[in-house]
């Protein structure tokens, strides 16, 4: 097992072989012949996101504990949270899809949210333990079940259907699932996994190249 | 088309899916793991076609009774409704909202069939090795992917309908069978859109079969 320098790279989508070139700052490299993004550089990527990590994880508790809308009609009056949705479809008798939307709404971004946070923390020393790629080669696999934007949408539509028999009351978990759904799309955009790669020890027990001293096979991106 | 482009595959080297590290394996049949990130290296997602096939057809079947049997029933002190996903549709249509009405027939029936039509076609295409429009098929792979889980829309619509209405004995609502049909759809058509390798796509370009098998 000869591993290469890491600017020799193939397209993950067609397998081009490639040598990363120096990218400008706020650049990004792509892939010439199906136009795969295969680099970027992003300013400032380990502290922004790990910032807007930290917001996401305040937002996700509010928005689990406050409820996301209430209703009342003829003197009664109901409200749910993301949870309480899940639990009222298993005590209907639905419980696979009150497994999969606990596992869409809060599970996985739970998940999402204490993963970014260990690694991103973890790196800011480097060179990071091995285990911390552990984490990270399973984020991407592992990002397309948080739904937060499609529950959002979810959300307002049963709220416009309901409005149609009772008053809806909306409640401060629905802001906060909102805010939480802008937070996932800034987290994903200022991300850069290329960048946390070069910062943690490989499973094999090797220093990754960064920090192998004189070696000039530095990925132009990083910032020491 | 581009047939002197160097690739991975062509130079016994392998670019690990978790990571991107590209690394020379001392057997190209069995390359172990990657040395940087441990996850288990090959050239191509085993079984790719097979594979992908199987998940599409069991979305496909799981799509009958998804739009057949009801999603939700509204139960009142006089009468008992069931609802199918396009009744839904149809509702939201007759109380004037149009819009939401055009995303939830987008999003329920529209895209999962739409993903279900575009993943055969990629998987035909790929095992005639078609060596023409590449770059319209990557597009497609790519739109079948961010689009995919829009679908589970409705899981959520009924979830927090039923949360909501459950104002007993006067009105309330019950999740129908159709909903872990509809959700198994969508799931298993994600997965599909997650096996299929899209590098199959220009293996075949290179009019050079990729080891699938």
């Amino acid at each position: 097992m000869v591993p290469l320098t890491e600017n020799l790279v193939a397209c993950p989508e067609c397998d081009l072989l490639q040598r990363i070139p120096a990218i400008p700052p706020g650049g990004a490299a792509r892939c010439p012949r199906c136009g795969y993004t295969i680099a970027v550089d992003k300013p400032d990527s380990l502290e922004r996101t790990l910032s807007l990590t930290i917001a996401a994880a305040i937002v996700f508790l509010v928005a689990n504990v406050w409820p996301l809308m209430g209703l009342s009609a003829v003197g009664r009056h109901a409200s749910t949270t993301i949870l309480g949705g899940a639990q009222e479809m298993w005590l209907q008798g639905n419980e696979i899809t009150a497994v999969l939307v606990a596992f869409c709404t809060v599970i996985a971004p739970a998940v999402h949210i204490g993963f970014m946070l260990t690694v991103l923390l973890a790196v800011r020393r480097p060179p990071a333990p091995s285990w911390v790629g552990m984490l990270l080669r399973r984020l991407d696999w592992q990002y397309p079940w948080a739904m937060i934007e499609v529950m959002m949408l979810g959300i307002l539509v049963a709220l416009i259907k309901i409005a149609e028999l009772a008053t809806v009351i909306t409640g401060i978990g629905m802001y906060a699932v909102g805010a939480l759904m802008a937070l996932f799309a800034a987290m994903k955009v200022s991300f850069n996994p290329r960048e946390v790669w070069t910062r943690i020890r490989w499973v094999n027990g090797q220093l990754p190249p960064s920090a192998r001293s004189p070696e000039p096979a530095l990925s132009p991106e990083v910032r020491p | 088309m581009s047939t002197g482009l160097l690739t991975g595959m062509k130079l016994g080297l392998v670019s690990c899916e978790a990571c991107g590290l590209l690394s020379r394996p001392a057997d190209i049949d069995d390359p172990g793991s990657c040395p940087r990130c441990g996850n288990a290296l090959s050239l191509r997602r085993k079984n790719a076609i097979q594979r992908t096939w199987a998940l599409i057809l069991a979305a496909a079947i799981c799509y009958i009774p998804a739009n057949i049997l009801p999603v939700l029933t509204t139960i009142t002190v006089t009468s008992a409704e069931d609802d199918t996903i396009l009744d839904g549709v149809v509702l939201l249509y007759t109380t004037g909202s149009w819009p939401l009405a055009l995303i939830v027939l987008i999003a329920s029936v529209v895209i999962p069939l739409a993903k279900l039509i575009a993943l055969s076609y990629l998987l035909l295409s790929v095992q005639r090795s078609a060596a023409m429009g590449m770059h319209e098929r990557v597009r497609l792979y790519r739109l079948v992917e961010i689009v995919g889980r829009w679908s589970m829309l409705d899981v959520f619509v009924d979830t927090f309908t039923v949360a909501l209405i459950q104002l007993k004995p006067l009105m309330s609502v019950k999740p129908g069978p159709g909903v872990i049909f509809f959700a198994a759809v969508v799931v298993l058509t994600m997965i599909a859109a997650q096996t299929f390798d899209p590098r199959l796509i220009w293996d075949a370009g290179e009019g050079k079969e990729g080891p699938h098998d």
